[in-house]
């Protein structure tokens, strides 16, 4: 799995828990406390067991904490406002969610992004087909999803229905587009968005 | 079916062109502006450019020199360079097509390359592009590109320290490839471990090189880093394969000779090694001449082991032979002790 996702887990685990918690979880994944680097690709059962450290010392359910690390990663501007330029509400959001593999890969051409297949069905429903290898993926988006709807001021259901031979699928149930009115987001890049 | 001309014109209402083409101008014969497409409109905001003469509210800036009507209707096709008269001075590229007779001209106009200015200029969102604009794309690059840019930067940053972390450990000085103050350290907490478990005694011998600055300051840096390499040949040759031979300072050796407990047999080793620095080592035709003195300890000398105790000996064991004249060997006696005022030739 590629090291901006290793590292996203990581910067997760810190940020929510602290770095205590980080180099505990580390230490049982058998992974060195400076972590991991944003631009190499590691072994997938690297992530298995950093994940597998994580869920035994939060005592948190894969599929919790999963979804736990989708919502926080809209917590980080940047990246929320790179699915921002996802679509001009939550419905046109949605509804380009097959780009986003291919919109990640022009920026990292090496990310390895699940495919996504949307299909959208009457009145704001959405089937989502979410396919990796990696199990557990389909979680990181709902939590995605959830977020990115706040963000949107959208007022949606998601659920994680289960896993098939396609993949892991998601519905959403979107209820009204402009439930709230959601966070700013202006095309023009902050000027504090280039440092971090 | 009446009139060839219907039949080859597609006739577009003004709001459908302003779908295709949110920027587009539609200058009329006398070249005045009929209509805009709305991003521009929202572009000029107050500056009412409905009515305006489209040179006064635009300059061209490629091609230069145009004033008239004629003129810009001579530019038909080609490749034009724009930018607002008024402040933010937005810069525009754009092509110009001449319409039907007496219905002047259709300018279309884009952001080019300064596309991320002009969304911040003038708070454009994405309504604001054709559908088929790649602009949104664009910015969402420019976006994605500094973020990898900074995840790069920040692992330059961490190479670095790690560079920086690997030499501090490194046991190695790079200039003569002998061991280095840390690399001493340990082998010399290793060999007072060893005899004070009952193993055999050793030797520690401090040399400094005499006259090395000079040959620094009048022959060059690189006269001295040859007199260094051809030092530490010799401190090897000299040196048996278990010995370790340190470079501490700048032209300062340390030796750790193991199983040497004669004072005298360590002297006759110091003065071989002298007359041979005293040797002249040429460097590109020039003859560096350098000596040196040594100051020695023997671990015998203590009931128990202390390394540092043995070190700041063979150093006061040095400045005795310095003192006396260089070119010296001293070996350390509790009885040497140096005056605290003693000036000491460099």
């Amino acid at each position: 799995m590629h090291g901006l996702m290793n590292r996203a887990i990581q910067c997760f685990l810190q940020d929510t828990y602290g770095a205590e918690a980080w180099a505990n979880v580390a230490g049982q994944a058998g992974i060195g406390p400076e972590g991991f680097e944003a631009m190499m690709v590691y072994p997938d059962s690297v992530t298995e067991s950093l994940l597998a450290a994580a869920c035994s010392h939060l005592s948190k359910p894969r599929d919790a904490l999963l979804e736990d690390i989708g919502i926080w990663l809209v917590s980080v501007e940047r990246l929320r406002r790179l699915m921002r330029f996802g679509g001009v509400d939550y419905h046109d959001f949605i509804d380009t969610l097959e780009e986003l593999p291919g919109r990640a890969q022009l920026a990292v051409p090496d990310i390895g992004l699940p495919a996504v297949r949307v299909v959208p069905h009457a009145q704001g429903q959405f089937t989502l087909i979410v396919q990796h290898g990696q199990d557990g993926f389909g979680h990181v988006f709902a939590g995605v999803l959830r977020a990115m709807a706040d963000d949107y001021g959208a007022l949606a259901l998601i659920d994680h229905v289960g896993s098939g031979p396609d993949g892991e699928t998601i519905e959403v149930e979107l209820l009204d587009a402009r439930y709230t009115q959601g966070r700013a987001f202006s095309l023009a890049m902050p000027a504090t968005a280039g440092v971090q | 079916m009446d009139g060839s001309q219907t039949e080859t014109l597609a006739m577009v209402p003004p709001e459908a062109l302003g779908l295709l083409m949110p920027m587009y101008v539609w200058v009329s014969p006398t070249g005045h502006v009929r209509e805009a497409g709305p991003t521009l409109k929202k572009l000029c905001g107050d500056c009412a450019l409905i009515g305006s003469r489209f040179l006064e509210t635009f300059e061209l800036i490629r091609p230069s020199g145009i004033s008239t009507m004629a003129e810009l209707g001579a530019l038909a096709g080609r490749r034009l360079h724009a930018t607002l008269r008024e402040p933010p001075h937005t810069a525009f590229r754009g092509l110009a097509v001449p319409l039907a007779p007496g219905q002047g001209m259709l300018v279309n106009l884009s952001f080019g390359i300064a596309v991320a200015e002009a969304v911040r200029d003038h708070d454009l969102t994405d309504a604001d592009f054709a559908v088929t604009d790649l602009a949104v794309e664009l910015l969402y690059l420019h976006e994605a590109k500094s973020a990898v840019m900074d995840e790069l930067n920040g692992l330059n940053l961490r190479l670095q320290a790690a560079r920086a972390a690997a030499e501090e450990q490194a046991l190695t000085d790079p200039l003569t490839g002998l061991a280095n103050r840390r690399a001493l350290e340990i082998a010399l907490a290793q060999a007072a471990d060893t005899v004070e478990n009952g193993g055999r005694p050793f030797a520690l011998m401090h040399i400094d090189l005499d006259f090395f600055k000079s040959v620094n300051d009048t022959l060059g840096h690189a006269a001295g880093d040859h007199v260094l390499g051809e030092v530490a040949m010799i401190l090897r040759e000299e040196t048996r394969q278990n010995d370790v031979v340190a470079r501490v300072g700048g032209d300062e050796f340390v030796l750790i000779l193991r199983d040497l407990s004669d004072r005298n047999r360590l002297v006759a080793l110091a003065k071989r090694i002298i007359a041979r620095f005293e040797q002249p080592m040429e460097f590109e035709g020039h003859p560096c001449r350098i000596s040196g003195s040594a100051g020695i300890a023997l671990s015998i000398s203590y009931p128990t082991q202390n390394p540092d105790r043995m070190l700041s000996d063979a150093d006061l064991a040095l400045y005795a032979s310095k003192r006396n004249g260089r070119a010296q060997a001293t070996v350390f006696t509790p009885d040497l002790v140096l005056p605290e005022d003693d000036r000491l030739p460099d």
